[in-house]
């Protein structure tokens, strides 16, 4: 009996150990964001004030200045990238969850999910291939093009997703009531699952807003602010990367509002996209 | 396909010894990738390591102890947070706060001060990739069927030791697919690392000194490539690249199908 009673409590023991190892690596993982977030709204929130929306950035040496010709071009960027993914995303995610078996499907499905891993400096490469040696400059459309690329794995995994889930009765009782084929998909389907859809571009947008590398040697950055999709742009990454990298504090200062912004929009993104996804589940 | 026509130029020249050549030196005509290949191991590889015990840790309180409530929302969603972070703050927060912290460890133990180098990229690159494998690890782990659980407590097992001989088991092969997939998502991280690796494109010779890792290295010099033959060298390592990660990935989604194929088949009989 007392051998047992020894290795009883020499288990309990163990036991009692690994959770408090657990609760605790669990803990100390969550430091970094903590310090991270600190450190982006202590140092970021105050450099945004009206001037750093409104203005470009200044030469070397001068205080002030802001960010608005990176601002603009990710909105530029983001757009282009939405313009070309949504359609091509929505439905190849549409075609995925109707023809599951087929072999094209499979095949689709594999350079999907290739896609999906592809890490992002060599799309960027692959844009440069593509639209920037051949004609010569760097454009926001390349940069554009680099950026669907990413945006449409996401986009169509999560339209294949939502359409998956759609109930097969309503696709079928549409059918028998003699709606043909195309307008069953474009007025039943499609505005069924379109919260669904949405949360997935949402979550593309996301995603993109914050890439940087597909960027370094397509849209390439620039300190100019343009709306010609055919000249090189800014954006908030490219931005915070060559700031960051500079030795000027007042520029490191932008760097970090820009960062605050950044991430401030990645959250709210995140945000809306998962409280799009919930109002859709009571739907159901 | 584009990267193979890209950098035809630059096999014809170096051909297979491209790999394990060691110079790197755009002046000379000379490319050799070895540097930075064993750079991205280095830096992906020690990495993993640093993460894999946090990771196991959060999948275990978020599927095992900590299953609902308050906690389980929080630090859910702490990591999910974690992952949505653009990688160009993480390197810029890297930059000014992680470095001068190692440079001050450097200096206390009379080591180079440099603060950028390997060590600061596998830290920073363990922090991006935490949340990929402890998401999935901890959907892994909650799928473990409680009635395996329950026999195990029915025995007499404590909780440390259900875990250790019910639940790892079971889901080994689903943390492993996650693990792999952070190992994919690491190899191909360009801008954090690129700014605080130090970009020195020599082998490195160890963890606390600069190197450099292939997509940091494609960040840097592809603008600025004069010459075909250095941008031709520079597609190649984006192939290279491409291939690894693209490999990784592969595998280890077909893990995960498998382990999500075993357990649709394993409620099919539980049910009937």
């Amino acid at each position: 009996m007392k051998v047992s009673k020894t290795k009883l409590s020499l288990r309990i023991i163990k036991n009692n150990l690994f959770s408090v190892l657990v609760v605790t690596l669990s803990i100390i993982a969550c430091i970094p964001l903590i310090l991270i977030l600190i450190y982006l709204i202590s140092k970021g929130a105050s450099s945004i004030n009206l001037e750093f929306i409104i203005h470009n950035p200044k030469p070397v040496g001068e205080p002030g200045g802001g960010v608005l010709n990176a601002i603009i071009g990710s909105g530029l960027l983001v757009l282009i990238a939405s313009i070309l993914s949504i359609p091509l995303g929505v439905s190849v995610g549409m075609y995925l969850s109707e023809f599951r078996k087929t072999k094209l499907a499979g095949f689709t499905r594999f350079a999907i999910d290739l896609l999906q891993g592809i890490p992002s400096i060599v799309i960027g490469i692959v844009a440069y291939l593509w639209l920037v040696k051949p004609f010569g400059k760097f454009t926001a459309v390349s940069g554009g093009v680099a950026l669907a690329m990413l945006m449409v794995p996401v986009v169509a995994k999560s339209t294949e997703e939502t359409l998956k889930m759609i109930p097969g009765s309503l696709k079928e009782a549409s059918l028998a009531l003699g709606v043909p084929y195309y307008k069953t998909v474009l007025k039943v389907i499609l505005p069924t699952g379109l919260s669904g859809i949405i949360t997935g571009i949402l979550l593309g947008i996301a995603r993109i807003a914050g890439e940087t590398a597909p960027l370094l040697f397509t849209a390439f950055g620039s300190p100019f602010l343009t709306f010609n999709v055919l000249k090189p742009v800014n954006s908030l990454p490219l931005l915070i990367f060559n700031y960051a990298s500079s030795p000027y504090p007042d520029w490191h200062r932008l760097a970090w509002g820009a960062s605050f912004l950044l991430v401030l929009l990645v959250l709210i993104l995140n945000l809306v996209a998962k409280w799009i996804s919930k109002k859709r589940k009571i739907k159901f | 396909m584009s990267l193979i026509w890209g950098s035809m130029d630059s096999i014809k020249q170096g051909g297979l010894g491209f790999i394990t050549r060691q110079t790197w030196d755009p002046v000379n005509h000379q490319f050799g990738a070895l540097p930075f290949i064993i750079g991205t191991l280095l830096t992906s590889g020690f990495a993993l390591i640093l993460t894999i015990p946090f990771s196991l840790a959060i999948s275990l309180f978020l599927g095992e102890y900590f299953t609902e409530g308050f906690l389980q929302n929080i630090i859910k969603s702490m990591v999910e947070l974690l992952a949505g972070i653009p990688s160009i703050v993480y390197g810029f927060w890297g930059l000014l706060i992680l470095v001068p912290v190692i440079q001050k460890f450097q200096m206390k133990t009379g080591m180079m001060p440099y603060g950028v180098g390997i060590l600061a990229a596998s830290i920073i690159l363990a922090i991006m990739i935490l949340p990929y494998s402890a998401s999935i690890g901890r959907e892994v782990i909650q799928m473990v069927p409680s009635e395996l659980k329950e026999a195990a407590f029915s025995l007499g097992a404590t909780r440390f030791e259900v875990i250790k001989s019910v639940t790892v088991p079971y889901a080994k092969s689903g943390i492993f697919a996650g693990i792999f997939l952070a190992l994919g998502r690491a190899l191909g991280e360009t801008m954090a690392v690129t700014m605080v690796i130090g970009n020195s494109n020599m082998i490195p010779k160890n963890i606390f000194g600069p190197g450099n890792t292939m997509a940091s290295l494609i960040a840097n010099e592809f603008t600025e490539a004069t010459g075909d033959l250095y941008l031709s060298a520079l597609i190649e390592i984006g192939l290279l690249l491409f291939i690894i990660t693209g490999i990784i990935n592969l595998i280890s989604k077909r893990i995960i199908k498998r382990f999500d194929i075993k357990q649709k088949n394993e409620s099919i009989k539980n049910k009937t």
